[in-house]
């Protein structure tokens, strides 16, 4: 937490749940002293117009991400693997319901 | 690691950086860039969202004088959007590494320019409505390309603030159409203030592309999708039409339909006035940043207290967490006592 008084305060991710049944998802970003301000003015910046029914705040500096330096090679693992995916099967093809 | 390998990798990042835009994909903030890239995004972000802050005075000075209870109220909201505006703008501006404390001070200094429509004043209420018609019309125009711009936490802000800048356009227009409708003074008034507004809010694309020499680096970095003097044909071809649906005039005599080119062409634009103004010989440049100055001075004990309370709260609640020692269940409980505090 920062000591100055110049608004210099932490910053907080904020997620919105557009409407019920689905996830929260990334909207932006703020400042604010502390959480109920943070979760106080993710309302009033990103749900002026019913775009939410749940905010949740997060202190940016507790995200880890994945490595971005990577240039996609850490996800490449899934690459090269379309057995995964049911388009990979095409004898069934014609057969209803399959 | 030698200066070897850098160089290596720098081209390797600078490639994949060059591919990441021939294939018009985004740019996320903790990829790689070039620097005059970031220099650029950072300043055309930060001005943005200085614009978006400066942008609420014109209007702030007619809430209290608003000819109804609900005229007041939208003009409050769109106010409110305005800073919204700015905010999503400084949250994507930081991403690419300047904190906020530094991008307010190079606004409160003077250091930043932010867009030189603000920089007049809104003289009656007609204004409020030649604002939101125009100044909010030509903002859009030029926005909506922003959407697809390379950088992505900049078109997201963007998409955002397209949505909603519909609504300021829309109500613009609606309060010139009831003047227009309303006595001879009144569409006198509505008129004065489109022609007020007409010149600025051109100028508003920037100078002419022959003077823009900046505007091609962002076009190749898919920044900017179109030049400055296509947008302003765009915008004008747009509101002659809408004028002639408010029943009121645009003030340039050269404006009329090329049949040949398939757009209106209009008039010589006064480049020096726009040059003085950005300059800081406009008539509000100094009351805009002496206002918004003494906004941030009067502010500084809210602030100041906020950051108090959220410091005495941490305390309260490492001391409850500290006392509970090694009993994991009351600790629980202290944290939720201490988080319905903070709520109430």
């Amino acid at each position: 937490m920062s000591e100055n008084t110049t608004g210099n305060w932490p910053l907080w991710e904020v997620f919105v749940r557009s409407s019920r049944g689905l996830s929260h998802v990334h909207a932006g970003s703020l400042h604010a002293p502390d959480a109920t301000m943070a979760v106080r003015n993710a309302r009033d910046l990103y749900t002026r117009r019913n775009e939410g029914t749940s905010v949740w705040v997060v202190p940016a500096d507790a995200i880890t991400s994945s490595d971005p330096d990577s240039k996609g090679g850490y996800f490449e693992s899934a690459q090269g693997k379309s057995y995964r995916h049911a388009t990979y099967y095409t004898k069934s093809e014609g057969v209803k319901h399959l | 690691m030698t200066e070897q390998t850098t160089s290596t990798e720098n081209s390797v990042d600078q490639q994949h950086f060059d591919t990441l835009i021939a294939d018009d994909s985004r740019i996320e903030p903790r990829d790689w860039m070039p620097e005059a890239y970031r220099k650029t995004l950072t300043r055309q972000v930060s001005q943005h969202a200085h614009s978006e802050i400066i942008g609420m005075q014109p209007e702030a000075n007619w809430i209290t004088r608003a000819p109804s209870l609900k005229r007041k109220a939208i003009l409050m909201a769109k106010v409110q959007d305005e800073a919204g505006h700015g905010l999503y703008l400084y949250s994507a501006a930081e991403t690419l590494g300047t904190p906020r404390e530094v991008l307010n001070e190079q606004l409160l200094s003077g250091k930043a320019k932010y867009s030189s429509i603000f920089n007049y004043p809104a003289r009656t209420w007609a204004d409020m409505g030649a604002i939101g018609w125009l100044v909010d019309g030509a903002a859009i125009c030029n926005q909506v390309p922003l959407c697809r711009a390379s950088y992505g936490p900049y078109g997201r802000a963007m998409v955002r603030i397209c949505k909603e800048e519909s609504f300021h356009q829309r109500q613009g227009w609606e309060i010139l159409y009831e003047l227009s409708h309303g006595s001879k003074e009144q569409k006198q008034m509505a008129q004065d203030a489109v022609n007020r507004t007409y010149g600025p809010a051109l100028q508003m694309f920037g100078p002419p592309d022959a003077d823009s020499p900046n505007s091609q680096q962002s076009m190749e970095w898919n920044i900017k999708r179109f030049s400055n003097d296509e947008l302003r044909q765009r915008f004008v071809d747009m509101i002659v039409p809408q004028a002639e649906a408010l029943g009121l005039t645009l003030p340039d005599p050269d404006l009329k339909w090329n049949e040949e080119r398939g757009h209106y062409d209009y008039g010589q634009l006064d480049w020096d006035e726009f040059m003085s103004v950005i300059k800081g010989s406009g008539p509000c440049n100094v009351q805009r940043m002496q206002r918004r100055r003494k906004a941030h001075d009067d502010g500084a004990w809210v602030r100041e207290a906020a950051e108090a309370y959220a410091k005495r709260q941490m305390q309260a609640a490492a001391e409850a967490a500290g006392s509970a020692d090694d009993n994991e269940e009351v600790s629980i409980v202290a944290g939720r006592a201490s988080a319905e505090l903070i709520g109430a």
